[in-house]
């Protein structure tokens, strides 16, 4: 009747196993430790690494043009794995959020040249688009408590459909837009380099983001709701509101991707991006954030989108075929991921 | 209800800091609280023991906002009142540690002591860009845990998976019982624990005791709860079967009320 003992083996010998495993590090052990503390360290050895080596293989790769070339060409998924970060850190996916940047991006450059809104209006409708379709998104995770890959498999073929409806499949280039509209894609020089307006607008936001969830409260209780949802709600956190605004934020965030990526590409075209949504994706798990949730740092998903810019950049200036891109990519992904459960087991 | 008088150990009469009364719960056609009645006293520690499915879970929780019973009476200090959410328990400054649910654990022990509460900085700063004042609740944090006699975690900058089972136990006990709360509710706070560190944790409780702080005890472990219990309330089949003392009765006895086998 008595139960004399709780669970873990008899102590015998042993004063407390668990402070003993504590108390022994290996070097590897070590070396977990300190990745654990710090998610954006593993990407950003990654990333030199990835530098170095591509360097020494083509002396074009380093010129600032190209480097200047690569973070443009990262600044459309760099900004959406923003918003994919927020949402994965809350231990959801967002399979949408290429199709809402596209559907804000078509909703701007559709009433700036078709029904001739002044820009300004145009972006805050496109703002607006955002705004809805985050609160969309947002509201049938919290309200029906449906999963979010769900959720933004359903609204991602819900928004491509609106987007082709909306624009009847046509093209707006961005020779017809008002300057504004196409401003994000403008370079100005700093020293030697070329840099966008565009991949000025992405580091804002990075800045913005990794200040709001590093300082305060909102921040932390983002991570907190990923971790572990009801130790968060049982500890006072309104989680359903904590999720009803990241998926607002995300929403905010990716209309403003469409700018940037109006600028990037001179064009809104309903059937670009495709690959956005998994590239965000692939970014935000390269850069250490964990799919569980309540782990990971924004930073590390612009490390993310750097090093598959950096890889696709660099074994295309190597000589070799694209599909060995897509290749390298799938490795890099698997092992982030493998990384990332690896240290993980710093828990037990 | 057949159950032993308590005896305070001041002559006085004290006031109850929580009393709850009939309280009724029930989950469709399933009863899980009777009508179940009990009184908290300042600087005891009442255990609530049970079979499963004797009602300790909904009790708890009905006590603690987690549950809204659908009739009966709580007050705190004397005053009614009607708890809607566990942050309604809260601002009446009873605190729960939930199984298994106690902590964040990619946070670390300061955030976690100040999750949901957190202290912005002062001037502008804090009001305007609501930055967090992270040094200053590191500190508050220190200070909480030296006042609650916690030694075991020395750096509150540490994440809480690294710790411990009973360390991250202790953290969520801290968090309970810091910042002026009346009542630490413990659910089940050594189910998962080592001897050592139940023991650990036991004598926190009786730390949390010894300070005034009363403490509800939910837990299966019969000798814990004899070592650290002043009494014990026994659910079965959703009513207090019994309300006895360790004095009073041995464990077989608590174990017999338990079962059915016996009455008080």
């Amino acid at each position: 009747m008595t139960q004399q003992q709780t669970a873990g083996p008899p102590a015998a010998g042993h004063a407390d196993p668990a402070e003993e495993f504590l108390d022994r590090q290996t070097p590897l052990s070590r070396i977990r430790n300190i990745l654990h503390r710090y998610p954006a360290l593993s990407p950003a050895i990654v990333l030199l690494v990835a530098v170095v080596v591509f360097g020494l293989l083509n002396e074009r790769f380093l010129r600032v043009e190209n480097l200047s070339l690569i973070t443009q060409q990262v600044s459309v998924v760099g900004t959406l794995a923003i918003a994919q970060t927020l949402i994965i850190l809350t231990a959801g996916i967002d399979l949408s959020v290429g199709a809402v940047m596209i559907l804000a991006s078509m909703v701007v450059a559709q009433l700036a040249v078709g029904s001739g809104t002044p820009a300004p209006l145009a972006l805050l409708l496109g703002l607006i688009v955002g705004l809805a379709a985050g609160a969309l998104n947002g509201f049938l995770v919290t309200r029906f408590r449906l999963p979010p890959f769900i959720v933004t498999l359903g609204t991602l073929n819900i928004f491509i459909a609106v987007t082709l409806l909306y624009s009847g499949g046509s093209t707006v280039r961005g020779s017809a837009m008002p300057g504004l509209l196409t401003w994000m894609g403008s370079t100005f020089p700093v020293g030697p380099v070329r840099i966008s307006t565009g991949v000025v607008m992405m580091l804002l936001l990075y800045i913005a983001v990794a200040f709001i969830l590093g300082k305060t409260a909102w921040g932390r209780h983002v991570y907190a709701v990923g971790d572990d949802k009801e130790a968060a709600r049982l500890a006072g956190i309104p989680v359903n509101r904590v999720l009803m605004s990241v998926y607002l934020a995300a929403g905010a965030v990716l209309a403003i991707g469409a700018w940037i990526q109006i600028g990037r590409t001179n064009a809104a075209s309903p059937n670009a991006g495709v690959d956005l949504n998994l590239d965000s994706i692939t970014a935000v798990v390269i850069g250490g954030t964990s799919l569980f949730g309540g782990r990971g740092s924004i930073w590390g998903s612009l490390l993310g989108a750097l090093i598959v810019g950096v890889f696709r950049n660099g074994l295309s200036l190597a000589g070799l075929d694209v599909l060995y891109q897509t290749l390298a990519v799938g490795v890099l992904i698997i092992l982030a991921v493998s990384i990332d459960q690896w240290i993980r087991k710093v828990k037990s | 209800m057949t159950a032993t008088e308590f005896q305070p150990a001041k002559t006085e009469v004290r006031q109850p800091i929580l009393q709850a009364r009939n309280l009724v719960k029930t989950f469709g056609r399933v009863v899980g609280l009777d009508g179940v009645s009990l009184d908290l006293y300042p600087g005891e520690v009442l255990a609530i023991i049970g079979d499963n499915g004797a009602g300790k879970s909904t009790l708890i929780k009905c006590l603690t906002g987690a549950e809204v019973p659908d009739s009966g009476e709580l007050k705190v200090s004397g005053q009614t009142v009607h708890f809607k959410r566990p942050q309604d328990a809260r601002v009446h400054g009873i605190e729960t540690v939930y199984q298994n649910l106690a902590v964040s654990p990619a946070l670390d022990v300061a955030s976690n002591l100040f999750l949901g509460r957190e202290e912005r900085l002062p001037g502008p700063l804090g009001k305007i860009f609501r930055v967090l004042d992270t040094k200053g609740m590191r500190r508050k944090a220190k200070e909480e845990l030296t006042r609650l006699g916690i030694s075991t975690l020395q750096d509150v900058t540490v994440p809480v998976e690294n710790l411990s089972g009973g360390q991250r136990q202790a953290v969520a006990v801290a968090r309970a019982a810091a910042f002026g709360s009346k009542v630490v509710v413990l659910d089940e706070p050594t189910a998962a624990l080592g001897v050592r560190e139940s023991n650990q944790v036991l004598q926190l409780v009786r730390d949390l005791r010894d300070r005034g702080l009363p403490v509800i005890l939910i837990s299966h472990n019969m000798p814990h709860v004899f070592d650290v219990a002043d009494r014990i309330h026994i659910q079965r089949l959703g009513k207090c079967a019994a309300t006895i003392t360790p004095q009073s009765h041995s464990m077989t006895d608590a174990v017999a009320i338990m079962t059915g086998a016996a009455t008080a």
